[in-house]
């Protein structure tokens, strides 16, 4: 009876060994925006967005380990970088998620090429990062500057707004939003009277926004993003910008911002994004979920947050097809030749210079008396088709597709 | 039109008013740390989370109990005064005898957390608060279109200046004050209640924070950081103005907000650093800033 006990415990001790060996282990760090003018549209509700990717993989996946940290870059790229290199090196990190600001973004990129590991950029805007500055590790899911110019830029030159004054947020962000609209606007006809550059985190726009008056274009392109384009917007309509005939186009607006603003002073402004939470059934069970989980009932997901859902999402199917996270580039290649499908996204499929594509949406914000329950925020003006919606491959400067 | 360095003179009388009116809510910040400093001795750094919780609390009255701007700008000065007071029996009043530096953290450490909590609760993209309907839109002035509400604000805080300084350099009150800080003891003897009167001071220091809190209200985004933002450039404009002399905090305020407001016409992108500079030039050849009484 006793060797009886002593072979049924060996067997299953062999039992859980082999069992072992098949498990798959897979870090996943959210590298976000913790405590800044970032935070609400990417943040805490980011890492809830890549638990919950990680929860509903291992659900289909039982022989897979996800794990999930996180930490605050607080906006500079020195410690992004340290903070990434140590979770690279140290806490052996295979991909990095969300990273919401372009300086700071730009830096990851390059880190994750040289350590060979993965960075789905969900949160970035800048387009040089499938662009000048692409990489064989980066996958670039939700948005970028060429698509908000396309989107926002070209539908506000076609209804006659075809002279334009920016205000720009002084850093890599705002110049590359700043050149891709120039070139959408000069492109359909329209013609740039002025601009102006701002430092980050400002936070009285009446003066630029009094040379924006004098300079009689029919539309201020705001480049900027967070705080800044909600001063903006805020100090535009107490200046009587709108009144006066010009109009705004807010070229990167999440649904977060227009939370903040308020339907009153938001209303009318017209924005482009790639996920709306308000969308379609599924998007709408999604953030029914993020709901429960994030404990905010005021807030609602940013397209941001749904892109570190859906690009962890991907990023894990494509390491259960290598059964391996351990080579980034070979993840990445994976991601690439394998299609996408997700809640948030719908189809899709991932660029050699590692462009995710999907639709992007034209919206307009609503008038308030329009706005029937908390959360309703935008109605739809145009579906952007994923082919039309990014920068065309060729005209990208990417050394990867150029050979 | 006459050109004033290649800007047409009427644009520059806007962009000057601008910069009086930017000038206001510097001078207001700048008042309540120069009157905290001056009679407690306090570098008061929790200030910039100060006036954060007056726009907030204009925020939650409106939200929750339908007060609109107008009471608000009463309550929520005193709400967030009262706070103060209870900071200031809690905390404050076992530094006064110590180095400047433990206040100094006391207060930085207070913000922090306030801070901290105000992001916990309502995020940090910022709450909605619009201007009240009787200051809604504006007027032409033929060089520049004045929104109502700006108007209000210089109003406002020149009276709410002037008040204060005439109070402290005027009365019999701001008299026992200021003696009060030179020699508590002598002024005890009197009959007054020093610790009382310190007390007030403090708590009337963090009202002019949340007054200006909720006068940025309708305007700035009301966020948990607003306050953190604008705090570091007060207190240069203090520094320079030099610590604690109540008039210099308020000729320099409106004097920088004029200046940074030209900045921002001619060389925007240094805008949120011409502050600093003026700072370093000013400490290098009057370290004890414009108005300061050399201690």
């Amino acid at each position: 009876m006793k060797r009886m006990i002593g072979l049924t415990a060996l067997a299953v001790v062999l039992a859980c060994g082999t069992a072992n060996a098949q498990q798959v282990n897979v870090k996943i760090g959210v590298l976000t925006d913790m405590s800044s003018l970032y935070a609400d549209a990417t943040g805490p509700g980011s890492v809830l967005a890549a638990k919950m990717a990680a929860a509903d993989f291992m659900k289909d996946h039982p022989n897979f380990k996800v794990e999930v940290i996180s930490g605050d870059h607080q906006n500079k790229a020195d410690i992004g970088t340290q903070l990434a290199n140590q979770w690279y090196d140290v806490e052996k990190v295979d991909m990095i998620a969300d990273v919401p600001n372009s300086g700071v973004a730009l830096a990851i990129s390059q880190v994750t090429r040289d350590k060979n590991k993965v960075f789905v950029a969900s949160g970035p805007a800048s387009s040089d990062l499938t662009g000048p500055k692409c990489s064989p590790n980066t996958v670039h899911w939700t948005y970028d500057t060429w698509m908000l110019a396309n989107g926002t830029g070209k539908a506000v030159v076609k209804t006659g707004g075809d002279t334009w004054f920016f205000l720009t947020s002084d850093y890599a962000f705002g110049h590359a939003l700043e050149r891709d609209t120039m070139a959408v606007v000069e492109k359909n006809g329209g013609k740039v009277l002025g601009k102006v550059r701002h430092p980050i985190n400002t936070n009285d726009f009446s003066s630029f926004l009094l040379q924006a008056q004098a300079s009689k274009a029919k539309v201020i392109g705001l480049a900027n993003a967070g705080g800044d384009t909600i001063n903006s917007i805020k100090q535009a309509s107490e200046f009587g910008i709108v009144k006066g005939g010009q109009s705004l186009a807010g070229l990167l607006v999440f649904a977060t911002d227009v939370n903040a603003l308020g339907l009153q002073t938001a209303q009318g402004l017209v924005l482009t994004e790639t996920f709306y939470w308000d969308l379609n059934d599924a998007t709408r069970a999604w953030t029914k979920r993020w709901h429960a989980e994030r404990n905010a009932p005021g807030k609602y997901p940013a397209m941001n947050q749904a892109g570190v859902y859906a690009g962890t999402l991907h990023y894990l199917k494509a390491v259960a097809a290598l059964k391996s996270a351990t080579d980034g580039k070979a993840v990445v290649a994976k991601m690439k030749e394998m299609p996408t499908d997700d809640p948030l996204f719908g189809k899709g499929t991932i660029r050699a210079d590692g462009r995710k594509l999907h639709p992007a949406y034209l919206f307009e914000v609503k008038k308030p008396e329009e706005s029937k329950y908390p959360g309703d925020f935008y109605k739809l003006r145009a579906t952007i088709p994923a082919n039309e919606a990014f920068r065309p491959l060729n005209e990208g400067n990417c050394p990867l597709v150029s050979g | 039109m006459v050109e004033i360095f290649g800007i047409p003179s009427q644009a520059l009388f806007g962009q000057l008013l601008i910069g009086l009116i930017n000038g206001s809510f510097y001078a207001l910040l700048s008042l309540g740390l120069a009157v905290i400093f001056g009679m407690l001795n306090i570098i008061n750094f929790s200030h910039g989370a100060q006036y954060m919780m007056g726009a907030f609390a204009a925020y939650l009255l409106l939200q929750y109990s339908g007060l609109g701007y107008w009471p608000a700008l009463i309550i929520a000065p005193i709400l967030v005064g009262i706070t103060g007071v209870i900071v200031e029996r809690l905390f404050l009043q076992w530094l006064y005898k110590l180095d400047h530096l433990y206040g100094l953290l006391l207060t930085f450490g207070l913000a922090l957390i306030l801070e901290g909590v105000a992001r916990n609760y309502f995020g940090s993209a910022g709450l909605p608060y619009t201007v009240p309907e009787s200051l809604q839109g504006g007027r032409n002035l033929g060089f520049m279109f004045l929104p109502n509400y700006r108007a209000w604000v210089i109003v406002a805080s020149l009276a709410v200046c002037f008040g204060t300084w005439f109070v402290i350099e005027r009365t019999r009150l701001g008299a026992y004050l200021r003696a009060a800080t030179e020699n508590p003891t002598l002024v005890r003897a009197f009959g007054i209640n020093v610790p009382r009167m310190i007390t007030l001071t403090y708590g009337f220091g963090v009202a002019l924070a949340a007054f200006a809190g909720v006068m940025a209200a309708p305007i700035y985004n009301v966020s948990p950081q607003m306050g953190s933002e604008l705090i570091i450039v007060v207190f240069a404009v203090v520094v320079i103005g030099g610590m604690g002399s109540i008039l210099g905090a308020i000729l320099t305020g409106f004097g920088l907000g004029v200046i940074e407001g030209l900045t921002k016409v001619f060389f925007p992108e240094a805008s949120n650093t011409v502050i600093f500079v003026i700072m370093a030039i000013v400490l290098l050849v009057r370290p004890a800033g414009l108005f300061g009484r050399r201690g």
